[in-house]
């Protein structure tokens, strides 16, 4: 078979009231956007309130249904086949056709439903069920009627053309990406971080991510994990600045200054600090990490207080509740776990104490990192100056440099 | 900044005649050697000519040289190929703990079906007891393999005299030598040294990657690995790589004309690198001492200091080694060899492999021995507790 067309379902936006073309043009613009590396011509419009993708040239089926299966606010793709308006008599014929091609010796139960926009068809939608339903079952006689729970909705719309489709492919749900504004997504290399991200995109919300690399603790290689990472995110949300920030000079007065059970909860709180200047500057509303109680002992609830405090913009863990086996199964789901496990030393596991403390007091940290005063202040401008702007999208990645940073 | 490379144990950087000629045949002398026509033969006369040029630097007839496609493939074909090919004899094999990964992995694949394998343990030094693989020898021993010399500390095998006992026990089991590190740095005569089988490689001699040698001599049978249109008398199927091969043999050429010197000059940069570090606290040098082990490979130990920061500091000053051995690429897996020689726990995280060629100057050896004083005793001051 041969599809002309995708008719997209999208579920949450069509009860945002006033606001929902802002939505819905959102949702064009990424369904565009996914379609961009896909073999073909293709155009994405809003009709009737839904929106459909007309394939102008020959296509991989394949390559454009996982496209369109990874943008979020898509609940529902319907492969459509398209046909000239046409008499009853021959429309029975290609709605038979249809179901004999698309079920091939199908034993299922199923329905028609018809929506007939052209009014002046000569039949109506009652009559048209009836008689479409009649000349199936005798192109298909294994298959059966059962207007109440059907196995196959075989969906006619007659309007300027005859539209069938009755399959649909599940989309990620979720709402399009960008009608939620941005956030900053601390991307650390490990399990978790790439799952959060994606779960706040799957929200709307549109993401800038920050990297803090630690040479020569840490490899050239995990930084490309990290890009790598980035990318399989960016199949979802579209292309994502990252952000990727030289925290070593900070990291090595800490742990000169500093005691060492408290070093991790030190540089989390500054890779906080860095996060949300980064993230002020880009115009993002809050900040996003793959934290979850208790999974190590910078991330108990007392841990989590600590570090969050010196934000001032909100800080979204979306994880926070799950458990490990729950984000691998979602790693997994959308793709990142395999580049997750690859071995490489992150900066936050160089310097680990072997009892980092699991109950700080945020007093006692505070008075610590008064050691810090003398130099801090100006190792976080100089993190932040030599910022190295990685712009990523699913298909590769690029370095922004002068002019194009601002 | 000034780059001093000193991986030349992972690869070498081709010599610039060395890519010439490659440049010149892959433009002019396109032909498939097993082509009938003039450029067929063309093509077949390249690849003559530098099985004759290697032949000659082995002493070996020049039907006994087999090209593949790496190192490792020749070790595969060596081993898995000559156990199949004896099997009726017997099953089992002598390997030492040391071997490059292409040798022991081959021996677990033979183990898992239903060879045997005997590891024989190295001295701390990494060297192998000649007598330790004559008591090893059994009536149904097929196949033995120890390297030239060792990738990651550059221990250098007694090859001859180890040939030696084998023949003495068993005429007919095989003595195969992985020689990728050893061969372009020291006189190797298989024939004189009771060799049956020998692996090189090109690209550590400054020849191209994916290019491999296998000396098997006359009366050695193989099973052949590769199958297909039966090049290289259906020992190893597949278009001959003509531009590599004419590579490698030109970079042999070159290499053996200044042997000698050579070897001089690269002793000279790991001897002064070697004693030049001396000073730093703690630090001490694996393998062989003085002159008995590979002119190319220094081993260093750095107690204290994790050997990835090191090289990655390293790196940021123009100097590049690796940790370890760089063939196991980024896997931090524990080093067969330095368990082997019985370093301690503590130490094996922390050493560094710096491997000279003829390419590098003594500036570059003075890069290094810079580099490590100025690093070792910032990265110190940052351990974990």
């Amino acid at each position: 078979m041969t599809y002309q067309c995708f008719l997209i379902k999208y579920a949450e936006i069509g009860i945002k009231g006033k606001n929902r073309h802002v939505f819905e043009d959102a949702l064009v613009r990424q369904i565009k956007l996914a379609l961009k590396p896909c073999e073909g011509n293709f155009a994405v419009h809003k009709t009737y309130g839904r929106i459909f993708v007309e394939c102008l040239s020959a296509y991989d089926f394949e390559e454009v249904t996982q496209a369109l299966s990874h943008v979020f606010g898509i609940w529902g793709i319907c492969p459509v086949a398209v046909s000239d308006l046409v008499e009853p008599e021959e429309l029975m014929a290609k709605a038979a056709d249809f179901v004999k091609e698309v079920f091939p010796g199908s034993k299922s139960t199923f329905k028609v439903h018809t929506r007939r926009m052209d009014k002046s068809y000569p039949m109506d939608s009652q009559e048209l069920n009836a008689e479409l339903g009649h000349a199936i079952l005798e192109a298909c006689p294994d298959m059966s009627v059962d207007v109440h729970a059907p196995e196959i909705m075989i969906e006619v719309e007659l309007r300027e053309k005859i539209y069938f489709y009755a399959e649909t492919i599940p989309g990620p749900g979720g709402l399009p990406v960008g009608v939620g504004g941005k956030a900053m997504l601390l991307l650390s290399g490990g399990i978790d971080s790439p799952v959060a991200g994606y779960m706040i995109a799957k929200r709307g919300v549109r993401l800038d991510a920050v990297y803090f690399n630690a040479p020569p603790y840490t490899s050239e290689r995990a930084l490309q994990k990290v890009i790598d990472l980035a990318r399989e995110v960016a199949v979802y949300t579209g292309p994502i600045c990252l952000h990727n920030i030289n925290f070593t000079e900070i990291q090595l007065y800490i742990y000169q200054k500093c005691p060492h059970d408290e070093l991790t909860i030190i540089m989390r709180r500054y890779m906080m600090r860095i996060a949300e200047l980064l993230a002020r500057k880009a115009g993002c509303l809050g900040l996003i990490t793959g934290e979850s109680i208790g999974q190590v002992a910078s991330q108990t609830l007392t841990a989590l207080g600590v570090t969050g405090e010196v934000c001032t913009l909100p800080v979204f863990r979306p994880l926070i509740g799950f458990d490990k086996e729950e984000i691998i199964t979602v790693s997994k789901k959308i793709g990142t776990f395999e580049t997750s496990i690859l071995p490489y030393e992150d900066c936050c596991t160089i310097f680990v104490a072997k009892h980092p403390v699991t109950k700080p007091r945020l007093d006692t940290i505070v008075r610590h990192e008064k050691y810090l005063e003398e130099k801090i202040d100006e190792m976080v401008e100089r993190a932040i100056e030599t910022d190295d702007m990685i712009l990523v999208d699913s298909t590769g990645f690029r370095h922004i440099t002068g002019e194009e940073k601002n | 900044m000034r780059e001093a490379y000193l991986d030349n144990s992972a690869t070498t950087r081709c010599f610039p005649e060395v890519a010439g000629l490659m440049h010149r045949i892959s433009l002019e002398e396109y032909g498939n050697p097993s082509s009938m026509h003039h450029r067929g033969v063309e093509a077949e006369k390249i690849i003559r000519e530098a099985a004759g040029t290697l032949a000659g630097i082995l002493k070996v007839p020049e039907k006994t040289l087999l090209f593949t496609s790496c190192g490792t493939e020749s070790d595969n074909i060596a081993i898995i190929g000559g156990a199949l090919a004896s099997q009726r004899k017997g099953k089992h094999l002598i390997t030492t703990a040391i071997e490059h990964p292409a040798v022991l992995e081959s021996m677990r694949f033979l183990e898992k079906i239903g060879f045997s394998v005997t590891y024989l343990p190295v001295d701390r030094y990494g060297t192998v007891s000649p007598q330790d693989v004559e008591d090893a020898m059994r009536p149904d021993t097929i196949l033995v393999s120890v390297m030239h010399t060792n990738n990651e500390i550059g221990s250098v095998q007694p090859i001859a005299e180890i040939g030696e006992r084998i023949k003495g026990k068993n005429r007919s089991a095989l003595f195969h030598v992985d020689a990728v590190q050893g061969f372009g740095k020291a006189q190797i005569l298989p024939r004189k040294m009771h060799v049956d089988l020998l692996s090189a490689s090109a690209h550590k001699i400054h020849g191209p990657k994916g290019v491999g040698l296998l000396y098997c001599g006359e009366k050695v049978r193989l099973q052949n690995l590769i199958f297909g249109g039966g090049q290289q008398g259906g020992m190893r199927s597949g278009t001959e790589n003509v531009p590599g091969i004419a590579g490698m043999a030109e970079a042999a050429k070159a290499l053996y004309e200044n042997l000698d010197e050579d070897r001089e000059k690269l002793f000279a940069m790991r001897e002064y690198l070697a004693g030049a570090v001396q000073d730093i606290p703690g630090i001490y040098v694996n393998g062989q001492p003085g002159r008995e082990g590979a002119p190319h490979i220094l081993s260093l130990t750095v107690p204290g200091v994790r050997a990835e920061v090191l090289l990655h500091a390293l790196e940021e000053k123009g100097v590049y080694v690796s940790s370890g051995s760089a063939c196991s690429t980024n896997r931090p897996h524990i080093s067969d060899t330095l368990t082997a020689i019985g370093m301690k726990r503590e130490d094996l995280d922390s050493t560094i492999r710096l491997s000279f060629s003829v390419m590098n100057t003594m500036e570059d050896a003075q890069q290094a021995a810079y580099a490590l004083h100025e690093l070792v005793p910032f990265l110190r001051q940052f351990t974990r507790h």
